[in-house]
């Protein structure tokens, strides 16, 4: 359009905008919060999202197929009530079976395979394996929800109260942060295992086994300092913030303020360092199982399978195998999850 | 730095008091007498082994007693081995572990900050992902999956190494590669990321645009400043190689301090547990504060509080 400068007014620029007009200068998306935004960026990320789908597959594996399994993971197939053991059951090769199942097998019946074989005793291992994994995947993650609860309940409340409070709890902090852990784990983990014995007999908590029990004690009392370090970090920054003076001369008390105003602010580094706390926890845990201190007898994990498969090392190799690959994978998945976790959540790291 | 140093000894002394306190008290705490799972003692017997061993005294008065013995360097005896003392398994184990700990910690050294330097200087070529990729697997793979795998290959179907125990020099090999595994990858990382980092400084392209040669660069501004936060996290490696050593001595059926440890857990031989526990944690707390020193010496910008 040619214009000349002039001093006329041009009263069609002076009309009321069209509808079509008013859509197009309005600039709007359709709002997002932090989460959906971080949950987008976690999906862009394929390594972390390949991991997060291994996770949920194996959570999900170790939870059904024993539902359907025809073994269990403490029936010792060659145990037949008023009959000699049958040896046979012992130590099956992959895919073989034993002497009556064999007999089934002529006689026309079909008998369910034994995928990974049977151990020194006669038990199915892939339902050990499959129980294993459960049970490590459940002491990792309640490990890190008793670590969750102690470190943010001690570090937002040395954080909050400052001062003395906050120099006690941090010495005291200070002084667990340079025990070095694996021997008090592994002290902790023998002491409660012969005292906590007797003392649950007949409780309800006797059938997790007084073993995991004093695991996870083991876990509350040492590795709650880590966590509690850092969110007393975060809720030192977040205190000095407007909302918090808000909230105070408004006549909340401090309990309200941590809970409502200062840990929601600071969720997700707390999330992040549990995800990361969980891969910990199997790794301590397998660790213990392999020296024996691990989970009660007859129940597998992980790591007292790989403790047993060491004794008939040089002529069952796949019995260490299976059970090594499965603490990797998940401990692998768990970390770069993880990982993944921490970019897209973490503003700090934002671009 | 004489007041750091006073201050560090104190709080290394009262974290070693706490430790001594709390496994005592964690060994007391266990109900019946050391004595009682032996088969068949009667009281006579009982009550002289009480004797023997002043276990009819206060317990204030044992914690002293045995506290003032630590002191001295002296364990006590051992309740499940007759004649044996905690001191005697102590000079036992100590040159096997000892000499273990401390060629892993030289491989240790001597493999993760070449592989570290490597990785960042190759960043996103092949070399870079394929030392990556190791060191994940690394950090992943439980230090006694390495073991058992590497016995299987090594001394199962290979035959080069011994499958147990340590007469000759080759038995140590499999159990270093098997406790530095872990380090080995985490320093590795630590290495390349921190090494990365300094490469993007000013004073890095200043000393470019001056004209010094790459090597030069790399050798004498870039690696000083980038060993900083490997030598921070060195003190809990070397707290991590000794601890580590349990179950690698258990596997390869090494004679050293961890089989003991490990044997005294199980059997419940609690002078051996504790007086073990005080000793590992002397060595652990004291390797720890001689790297914070170092650490202090080389990095000038570091202030003692």
């Amino acid at each position: 359009m040619d214009k000349k400068f002039t001093m006329h007014v041009d009263v069609d620029a002076f009309l009321p905008a069209s509808d079509k007009e008013k859509e197009y200068m309005v600039q709007m998306r359709p709002s997002s919060t932090f989460f959906k935004d971080g949950v987008k960026r976690l999906l862009k990320n394929r390594v972390a999202t390949i991991s997060f789908i291994i996770i949920v597959l194996i959570t999900l594996a170790s939870i059904i197929i024993p539902m359907f399994w025809p073994y269990s993971y403490d029936s010792m197939l060659g145990v037949r009530p008023g009959r000699p053991v049958d040896p046979s059951y012992n130590n099956l090769q992959p895919f073989s079976y034993g002497r009556t199942e064999l007999k089934k097998i002529e006689a026309g019946e079909k008998v369910f395979p034994h995928v990974f074989g049977t151990d020194s005793a006669g038990r199915d291992y892939f339902i050990r394996v499959v129980y294993g994994t459960r049970i490590s995947l459940a002491v990792g993650f309640f490990a890190s929800i008793i670590v969750l609860i102690i470190g943010m309940t001690v570090g937002s409340i040395a954080g909050y109260c400052g001062g003395k409070v906050d120099l006690i709890i941090m010495r005291i902090v200070d002084i667990i942060y340079s025990l070095p852990d694996m021997l008090l784990v592994i002290l902790l983990a023998s002491v409660l295992k012969m005292t906590l014995g007797p003392a649950l007999a007949g409780t309800a908590l006797e059938k997790i086994g007084s073993n995991i029990i004093s695991l996870f004690i083991v876990f509350g009392v040492l590795y709650w300092v880590s966590m509690s370090r850092l969110i007393r970090g975060q809720i030192l920054s977040l205190r000095e913030q407007e909302y918090v003076l808000a909230a105070r001369a408004a006549g909340a008390k401090g309990s309200w303020v941590i809970r409502k105003h200062l840990l929601p602010n600071c969720i997700s580094v707390v999330i992040i360092s549990t995800a990361l706390q969980i891969p910990n926890a199997i790794f301590t845990e397998s660790y213990l199982s392999f020296l024996g201190l691990g989970v009660n007898a007859p129940m597998p994990s992980l790591g007292s399978l790989a403790s047993d498969a060491l004794n008939g090392l040089s002529s069952y190799p796949f019995r260490m195998v299976i059970p090594a690959v499965v603490i990797s994978l998940i401990v692998l998945s768990l970390n770069l999850f993880g990982d993944g976790l921490r970019d897209a959540f973490d503003p700090k790291l934002r671009n | 730095m004489a007041r750091y140093l006073v201050k560090r000894v104190l709080i290394m002394i009262l974290t070693l008091f706490m430790i001594a306190l709390l496994t005592f008290c964690l060994m007391h705490v266990v109900p019946g007498s050391p004595f009682t799972s032996q088969k068949q003692v009667s009281q006579a017997v009982l009550d002289a082994l009480n004797a023997k061993y002043n276990l009819d005294d206060p317990l204030w008065k044992q914690f002293v007693d045995y506290m003032i013995g630590v002191l001295h360097f002296d364990f006590g005896p051992s309740y499940k081995y007759t004649g044996k003392t905690v001191n005697d398994f102590i000079e036992g184990g100590m040159p096997y572990s000892g000499t273990l700990g401390l060629i892993t910690l030289v491989f240790v050294l001597l493999m993760s900050i070449p592989m570290g330097i490597v990785a960042a200087l190759r960043n996103g070529k092949w070399q870079d992902m394929l030392l990556m990729f190791l060191a994940t697997l690394g950090v992943t793979i439980p230090s006694f999956v390495i073991a058992t795998g590497l016995l299987y290959i090594f001394s199962f179907k290979l035959g080069w190494t011994p499958v147990y125990g340590v007469d000759s020099w080759k038995g140590y090999i499999l159990p270093m590669i098997a406790m530095g595994g872990y380090s080995i990858s985490f320093l590795a990382r630590l290495m390349r990321s921190s090494l990365l980092e300094v490469m993007g400084q000013d004073y890095i392209r200043t000393a470019r645009a001056k004209g010094i040669s790459e090597v030069r660069i790399i050798w004498k501004h870039a690696l000083r400043n980038a060993l900083i936060p490997v030598i921070t996290v060195l003190g809990p490696t070397i707290a991590n190689l000794l601890t580590g050593s349990f179950v690698i001595e258990k596997i390869f059926a090494i004679p050293g301090l961890g089989g003991y440890f490990v044997n005294s857990v199980t059997q419940r031989d609690y002078t051996t547990i504790m007086g073990m526990t005080i000793f590992y944690a002397t060595v652990l707390i004291a390797m720890i504060f001689i790297v914070d020193i170092f650490y202090c010496l080389i990095d000038p910008r570091i202030k003692y509080e």
